[in-house]
């Protein structure tokens, strides 16, 4: 039978799992991670959230903040300096993040207009942040309807930025159909295709020069590049003789997407072997062991054996969870997932309510082991970690990547320190 | 969910006023298949995997609509399908996007029309070319009549015809005798396909002497082309005809207990994935779940790792490209890990990026250009790569790796007969 056996085995290649995996293998441990389909990371903005809110309030420094957040929270698991070794962990194994070097948060302009507050964010949003007051020049693309720089930098400016801010919309200068997806800009620049004898690049910086002003500093939606955006900014701000900054977009975050490629490469380095395709669909276990988790093939479910495991599947979104009309599920090994019988007080009718589903997930332990309902670990050796687990509301707290990596990391840690 | 959910109506009415299908209405937008889709990325006119899909299928719910042409430039590599988060079939409803687009826009007396139905039909004149394989070679490397192709239809002059063989898998088959083995349990049926077949029987012969190897009794029965082209050109009434033969050629021995080999990725899916999403033929289902791509399933039931680690091979370095029809079966890291344990043999992956090629699709003279563009960044780390060989188990993405980098390129069954049997017959 199948030859395949490993220390551990992660499920799901979201930013959770992928952390989980570089904990474990970082301890010595031979990891696979098994992933059904791409993760939440193409959508997600690219920004690493510890806390933002809290009590509706934002909230400047996270790691004190993280203390008065009740149990059964996922952060109550880890601590605050549980939090602080996994973002360690993170800062070391990327290489274009920004913000480690303070406790507190940051300020980001979104191209809502909206200011968030966030841990950690992507060099290139660097020189855009609030806390600089610097004039700013907020640049959109016809071809990108749902970025509105003048809008958005009138919502800026009725929030109080300390500096003063205008928003221009222009036509990208490589001919594209009114929809063109953001791939292509980024494709465009990245190679810098020619234009009329010129680069994409010169030609961009042509056309802002006539509208950039007493402007000290250019931001500029998300799509400066495929890759790592360095050589784009830099010649931008070459021609132009001022900072370029990307302004985090929503789906499809071309920023979320550039760091699922750093954390590839980080997993490749660390030897950890990445499987997608193919859904987890149960499991074999012994009392309350697992001994293989079951993959999908053609007609057979072939077990993967490990010592320990980690679900790392994700949420309502992510597909870790299900709902039907009656019933909240988690689909591989059934943990228990607490949630009101009647359907109706899933949610509120206020779309920004205090929404019970937002909590639903996996209840842990400890050691990361998801409990049933009696308290008991449902498996010995199964982790849990990520947006599969309850106790939080990571969009009305901005809390999301924070509890994936900080759970994913010691999950990960866990397990190679079980397994090994 | 299973892939029946996916194309069964949520409501009782019937057909033709259905108006709620699970695929469509499970997309959320998020366009994370946007931001995977090759041909977006590089053709600003291409409106991407969300819009071909549930945005086409939507549109088409009004009365008299018709499917945007756009839809002919999608090059049917699936990598929208590996990354929607909500478990939409994406490529299903391109496909039969693609098919409906050609059934009420592309007139039968175009040249479009028939350069698409040579190409999707290429099996069909290979089993000619291969009857007199040297004159067909020396015909389809004729510099006039590729003018004359390139004119006439559209099949681009920048590429070189594949080889014909001078003597087809089949026909090897047929000389040795059949199955050199007998076994009442362990017995596979090869879906050789058309290109091991007429093309690089080196791949079918690799394939027999391994599973011979492992003490499998082989079948080579009766088939067509899988209709990958087909499905890629619209024309799914060829399509359902080759599968119609195929279904019944193979299940007829899945029922003896047989279990259906592939050596082609593309060939894999079709049977895996899209027959069963496309037609509703008896054993359709049965098919797919007994499909596997061949060392994935020596991976499951025998332990080729472990017999690989022990095994040695000529110095080799490769450049591995993996197809994205593998990537979506789950193939896309199998022969780094098996390779990695070979002494002698040293492969390095070349990344997520697609080939371009798409089958038939960087052969038509309007996509050529798209087609080099979306290879160029694995033309760029195949060359970054040590060793001057590629290796891959598409036929096609093989032909777009050799025409961009100039190496021979190897199929990785291949390796493993040369690494695990020391006789080179
Ligand atoms: C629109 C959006 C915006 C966001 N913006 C931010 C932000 O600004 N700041 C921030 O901090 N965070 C943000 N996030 C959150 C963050 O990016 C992650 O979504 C979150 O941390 C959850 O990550 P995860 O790894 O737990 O799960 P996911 O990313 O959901 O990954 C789960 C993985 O598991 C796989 N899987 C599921 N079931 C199976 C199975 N049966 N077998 C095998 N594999 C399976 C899935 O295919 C997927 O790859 C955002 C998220 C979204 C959706």
């Amino acid at each position: 039978m199948m030859s395949v056996e490993d220390e551990v085995i992660v499920i799901g290649a979201g930013i959770a799992g992928r952390m989980a995996a570089l904990a474990a293998a970082r301890r010595g441990a031979s990891v696979r991670v098994i992933s059904h389909k791409e993760s939440t990371l193409a959508h997600a903005s690219g920004l690493i959230d510890i806390l933002g809110y809290h009590e509706d309030d934002p909230v400047s420094s996270p790691y004190a903040t993280i203390k008065k957040l009740p149990p059964g929270h996922p952060y109550s698991h880890v601590g605050s300096d549980g939090v602080r070794t996994a973002m360690d962990c993170f800062d070391r194994v990327t290489t274009s993040y920004c913000g480690g070097h303070t406790d507190s948060n940051a300020l980001v302009p979104t191209i809502g207009g909206r200011l968030k507050p966030t841990a950690r964010y992507p060099e290139s949003v660097a020189p855009g942040l609030a806390s600089r007051p610097v004039d700013t020049l907020l640049i959109g693309f016809e071809t990108m309807p749902d970025f509105h720089a003048p809008a958005t930098a009138l919502t800026l400016e009725r929030i109080g930025v300390p500096f003063d801010v205008r928003g221009e919309t222009i036509r990208f200068p490589v001919e594209l159909r009114p929809d063109a997806g953001r791939t292509r800009l980024a494709r465009a620049l990245a190679t810098d295709e020619p234009v009329d004898g010129g680069g994409c690049r010169s030609a961009l910086a042509a056309r802002i020069a006539p509208v950039l002003g007493d402007a000290g500093r250019v931001g500029l939606p998300a799509v400066l590049g495929d890759g790592t955006t360095d050589g784009i900014r830099e010649s931008l701000a070459d021609h132009l003789g001022v900072a370029v900054f990307e302004i985090p977009t929503g789906p499809p975050s071309l920023l979320g997407h550039r760091l699922k490629a750093e954390l590839t490469d980080a997993l490749q380095a660390a030897a950890v072997r990445i499987e997608t395709g193919n859904p987890v669909v149960g499991h074999n276990a012994t009392d309350n062991r697992i001994d293989a988790v079951l993959v999908q093939r053609s007609g057979d479910a072939v077990p993967y054996a490990a010592d320990r495991f980690v679900l790392a599947t994700g949420g309502l979104v992510g597909r870790g969870l299900r709902a039907d009309r009656t019933t909240v599920t988690e689909p591989i090994f059934n943990c228990h997932i607490s949630h009101p019988s009647d359907r109706y007080d899933w949610s509120e009718p206020e779309a920004f309510g205090d929404h019970h589903f937002a909590r639903f997930g996996v209840r842990i332990d400890e050691f990361f082991r998801p409990l049933e309902d009696s308290g008991a670990p449902t498996f010995r050796n199964l982790h849990a970690a990520g947006a599969v687990l309850g106790g939080a509301d990571p969009a009305a707290e901005k809390s999301a990547s924070g509890i994936s990596i900080a759970t994913g990391y010691h999950a990960g840690r866990v397990a190679a320190e079980g397994a090994t | 969910m299973t892939r029946e959910q996916y194309v069964k109506p949520t409501t009782d009415e019937p057909p033709g006023r259905r108006d709620l299908r699970p695929g469509a209405d499970s997309c959320y937008k998020c366009s994370t298949c946007d931001v995977h889709c090759p041909v977006a990325e590089v053709d600003g006119d291409f409106p991407g995997p969300k819009f071909q899909g549930p945005e086409q299928w939507r549109l088409r719910r009004k009365e008299g609509s018709l499917i945007d042409p756009s839809i002919s430039a999608c090059s049917n590599c699936m990598r929208c399908d590996a990354a929607c988060p909500a478990e939409v079939p994406l490529s299903q409803q391109h496909n039969t996007a693609r098919a409906a687009y050609v059934d009420e826009s592309v007139p039968r007396w175009s040249r479009t029309y028939w350069r698409n139905k040579l190409l999707a039909n290429y099996g069909r004149l290979a089993r000619f070319g291969a009857l007199t394989p040297r004159l067909s070679n020396l015909l389809m490397s004729n510099r006039a009549l590729r003018w004359g192709l390139a004119r006439l239809l559209g099949i681009t002059e920048q590429r070189s015809f594949p080889r014909f063989t001078p003597q087809t898998f089949r026909s090897w088959w047929q000389e040795r005798g059949g199955a050199a083995i007998e076994h009442p349990e362990k017995r596979i049926a090869y879906f050789h396909g058309d290109y091991a077949n007429y093309n690089t029987p080196a791949v079918g012969k690799a394939l027999v002497r391994v599973f011979e190897h492992y003490g499998y009794e082989v079948a080579v029965p009766e088939q067509r082309c899988s209709g990958t082209p087909m499905f890629a050109n619209g024309m799914l009434a060829d399509a359902a005809r080759a599968a119609q033969v195929n279904v019944e050629s193979f299940s007829e021995l899945v029922e003896a207990g047989y279990d259906v080999i592939c050596s082609c990725t593309s060939c894999s899916m079709a049977l895996r994935q899209e027959y069963p999403e496309l037609f509703g033929l008896d054993g359709i289902e049965t098919l797919a779940d007994h499909t596997y791509e061949a060392m994935e399933y020596l991976r499951i039931h025998e332990d080729l790792q472990a017999d690989l680690s022990e095994a040695r091979h000529d110095r080799a370095s490769l450049a591995y490209h993996a197809p994205c029809h593998a990537r979506n079966q789950g193939l896309a890291g199998q022969p780094i890990e098996l390779f990695a344990a070979v002494e002698g043999i040293d492969v390095t992956d070349v990344g997520e990026s697609c080939s371009g090629i798409s089958g038939t699709y960087g052969w038509k003279t309007e996509r050529y250009d798209t087609s080099m563009a979306i290879g160029e960044e694995m033309f760029e780390e195949m060359e970054a790569a040590p060793g001057e060989t590629g290796l891959t188990e598409c036929p096609t993405c093989a032909m777009q790796m050799e025409h961009g980098t100039g190496y021979p390129v190897r199929h990785p069954l291949e390796l493993v007969a040369d690494a695990l049997l020391d006789d080179s017959a």
